[in-house]
């Protein structure tokens, strides 16, 4: 510890916060007001971090989209918009169903959790089995991903779209089992707020899909 | 079976990567079979490999980064050495050889080097600069962590099975699709993005583009083929939109670490730091809007060109803040030639040269001419090397005390800064006039007599660089050899202003027996100021508490080992094998979800032993009068 400088403002930027002629504990222990954040705050917080990230690769996929479809002229197929209308409303009423187990839970209900939760996987099962269909019905029919541009955008994004409800009911099986092994412990509450952020996410993305993708075929 | 795997992948024919590779993988063993001898092997896997401390992985990113900035860096020496012996000849690089080269140089340069340092010094500081015990999600650093390792260690792994990308360190369509590109060195590249990409959430765009080119290459898309109404410009867009940032996200924790070092070896606190913040924010604001000036010969018409080379050098204005910061913090300090203000000195000098390179080839019309040019090359390098790497080097002399409790011998520190420096700019300075010579990049021969003593002053320069590069690996042999004599027995060997100062050196797993009371933005000196003028320590012995801290798992290990195995199956479409490794890496979530518990204790004799041997020597510090 030699070489001191003599010069040692304490505040140089007079930022108010470091007043010593005032300061008579520094051994206060904590972190001002409030302390640190709750566990419960913190993992939220970061999920939010992640879905933004995970909406910046969606916004990359629309650009795209946006980029090929202003590039194909008129290669859009004809979409079968019933199919649309159920997948569609599988995929929200499963959020409102995913919202009424959050509630459930906050209760402290395992039994009224679990089953809002088994709806909300079977409802998002239809919304992929749907989509499938959709997909092996365009490939069938030679537009596929490989037919073209356009296409390539429409599978990767609306794909990518369905990859995520796919990785959402495997993680929902796995926490319905935890949940049942283990009770709604803290940590599993956790994860089911985790959970339904991304579940609700997902369907504002299926939103926008369901506007840009498949309603905009019909603007004049 | 195999997919495409036959032993024809292994370059038999090519003895350069074969006794690369040999040399490589004796070594490996050699170190493993001496952990093993030693019965060092418990502590590694316990203390490192599965540890989720934030201090650990910090040092491990360094150590990766470290390691493959010796690998990279042999590349660069193989192409100075091959540019020396090409003219009016071929060289002893094969064209193929040579295109996989410099591939792999850029990729393993910014993607296995520069983020995995800085990612590092973070990881390890910015905890304990914030007087906190661990970073908010100790497991997943840890799976980054081993995630961005995995993708290295694929990179290498193409060295001898197969081959790597041939395409420069950004896969441009239509060059790396599937037709011009049919070999497996592009799919090591992907895979090997997409790897360490997961490791690190910021890359969402990075990691959609380069999957789109996935895509394109399995499954037969065209996102950017030129038939089929794709457009390969669109990928040189999503690729920069990224890309331009990330030398942000590169450049920025290096300003970092000069605002500590230069603060710190000038005794004065940091100048403008309200100005140091906002000139950051517009920095991140402005990276966004500049992502054109990599390509105005795409031909985007002036208007476009014109409002992307303005952006660009309004770019130059905050970080001008930033330099004149630096320089008005030096102003009227105390200031100490150590190595780690050397590496700072350095940087504030090459890095205005390379900005001003910069905003030369930001003018549109300038740039139609210096375009793929080795200007180009020089001036990505001077801002790299100047900017990132001086910026690692800093903050690897700096906080080495503080993550091994003993600092870096200065002398050897010293030789390696200066080699290094007149090194660089005997390596890169000739490339700006080669690049004005219209020498352009990425040359595996060349016949013009009027470049060849330019690319001899180049390939001398590689070599003052690699003498640099010998000292600072005698510096690490010399300081383990002297440790005791380098010991740091206060935790703050520097005279700090921050607070990892304030605690042991190496710091306790838990960081901070009590966690600081934070008040303005130089903690740590207001407690010593004031600790110095009543000369004893502030705070009386506190009522020590338990702490708990996260629980060592394998997760990280064990689904980065499952991502090699993906990536390495799905380079040679060896499709089951990339279903087991799927099914792995779920499974090591399973297992890690489904633990009870999280968190160890350390009991409050041991936080109150750790503590008590760090009061006792900073308080006969302070009895000497330090």
């Amino acid at each position: 510890m030699s070489a001191v400088s003599s010069f040692s403002p304490v505040d140089p930027n007079h930022l108010g916060h470091n007043d010593l002629s005032r300061e008579t504990e520094w051994d206060t222990p904590g972190r001002g007001e409030g302390g640190p954040a709750s566990k419960s705050v913190i993992v939220s917080y970061g999920f939010w971090i992640f879905l933004l990230s995970d909406i910046v690769m969606f916004s990359a996929f629309f650009a795209s989209f946006q980029v090929v479809a202003g590039n194909a002229n008129g290669a859009a197929p004809r979409f079968d918009l019933s199919n649309l209308a159920v997948e569609t409303g599988c995929l929200l009423l499963s959020s409102f169903l995913c919202g009424m187990a959050s509630l459930c839970a906050n209760r402290r209900r395992l039994f009224g959790t679990e089953i809002f939760l088994l709806l909300t996987g079977i409802l998002g099962a239809v919304f992929l089995t749907l989509e499938i269909r959709e997909f092996v019905g365009l490939i069938q029919q030679h537009q596929g991903p490989a037919d073209g541009a356009y296409y390539s955008a429409f599978f990767a994004l609306v794909g990518c779209h369905g990859l995520h409800v796919t990785v959402g009911l495997l993680w929902l099986g796995t926490m319905m089992a935890q949940i049942a092994a283990k009770g709604l412990r803290p940590d599993m509450l956790r994860r089911l707020t985790c959970f339904s952020l991304f579940w609700h996410a997902l369907d504002i993305v299926w939103v926008a899909i369901f506007s840009l993708v498949y309603l905009m075929r019909f603007a004049p | 079976m195999f997919g495409r795997l036959t032993w024809q992948a292994i370059p038999w024919s090519e003895p350069i990567p074969l006794i690369a590779a040999g040399v490589v993988g004796l070594g490996l063993a050699a170190i493993v079979a001496w952990v093993f001898a030693k019965g060092y092997a418990p502590y590694i896997w316990k203390e490192w490999i599965t540890s989720v401390d934030h201090k650990r992985i910090g040092v491990m990113y360094c150590l990766l980064a470290l390691v493959m900035l010796l690998r990279g860096f042999s590349d660069a020496v193989m192409m100075r050495s091959q540019q020396v012996l090409a003219f009016h000849g071929g060289g002893y690089l094969p064209p193929d050889h040579y295109n996989q080269i410099f591939s792999a140089h850029g990729t393993i340069m910014i993607f296995f080097v520069a983020m995995p340092f800085v990612i590092g010094l973070m990881n390890f500081v910015v905890p304990l600069q914030l007087g906190i015990r661990d970073v908010a999600f100790p497991t997943l650093n840890s799976v980054s962590f081993w995630l961005t390792a995995a993708g290295a260690l694929l990179v290498n792994i193409s060295l001898v099975v197969g081959e790597f990308a041939r395409t420069g360190w950004l896969p441009y369509p239509p060059l790396s699709e599937l037709q011009y590109s049919p070999g497996v060195g592009v799919d090591y590249y992907l895979w090997s993005l997409q790897i360490s990409g997961a490791g690190t959430l910021l890359s969402g765009i990075n990691l959609v583009t380069t999957a789109m080119l996935l895509l394109d290459r399995y499954l037969g898309f065209h996102f950017f083929t030129n038939e089929m109404g794709g457009n390969p410009m669109m990928f040189v867009n999503l690729i920069w939109v990224w890309g331009h940032p990330e030398v942000y996200i590169l450049v920025l924790p290096a300003f970092g670490v000069f605002s500590e070092v230069i603060s710190t070896f000038s005794g004065k606190p940091l100048f403008g730091y309200r100005s140091m913040v906002a000139a950051t924010m517009a920095i991140c604001v402005l990276s966004w809007l500049v992502w054109l000036h990599h390509f105005f010969t795409m031909g985007a018409g002036a208007d476009v060109n014109g409002f992307f080379g303005i952006m660009t050098m309004i770019i130059a204005v905050p970080t001008g803040v930033k330099v004149y910061n630096w320089l008005f913090t030096m102003y009227g300090g105390k200031v100490r030639f150590e190595p780690p203000m050397l590496w700072s000195i350095g940087f504030m000098v090459t890095f205005v040269i390379g900005g001003m390179t910069g905003v030369l080839m930001a003018v549109p019309p300038a740039d139609f001419v210096l375009h793929n040019s080795l200007f180009l090359v020089a001036h990505f390098h001077n801002v790299i090397i100047g900017g990132v790497l001086f910026g690692a080097f800093a903050g690897y002399n700096y906080w080495f005390p503080k993550a091994f409790g003993f600092r870096l011998d200065e002398k050897w520190g010293r030789r390696a800064f200066w080699l290094w420096f007149v090194g660089f700019y005997t390596a890169f300075m000739p490339l700006y006039v080669l690049g004005l010579l219209g020498m352009t990049r990425r040359m595996q021969h060349f016949d013009r007599p009027e470049w060849y003593p330019w690319v001899l002053v180049a390939a001398a320069g590689a070599g003052l660089i690699t003498l640099g590069i010998c000292a600072q690996v005698i510096q690490l042999a010399v300081s383990i050899r002297d440790r005791a004599l380098l010991r740091d027995i206060t935790g703050d060997p520097w005279d700090g202003r921050t607070l990892e100062w304030a605690t042991a050196s190496p710091p306790p797993a838990f960081n901070f027996a009590v966690m600081p009371n934070v008040k303005g933005e130089e903690p740590y000196w207001g407690m010593k100021t004031k600790a110095r003028e009543l000369a004893h320590l502030l705070t009386a012995e506190p009522s020590y508490q338990p702490i708990s801290v996260p629980r060592n798992t394998a997760t990280g290990v064990v689904t980065a080992f499952f991502a090699v195995v993906i990536g390495f199956a799905m380079i040679w479409r060896i499709y089951w094998l990339a279903g087991i490794g799927f099914i792995g890496v779920y499974a090591a979530f399973v297992v890690f979800a489904w633990r009870d518990r999280s968190e160890e204790e350390i009991p409050a004799a041991e936080v109150a032993r750790r503590d008590r041997e760090n009061r006792l020597v900073r308080t006969s510090a302070l009895a000497k009068g330090a």
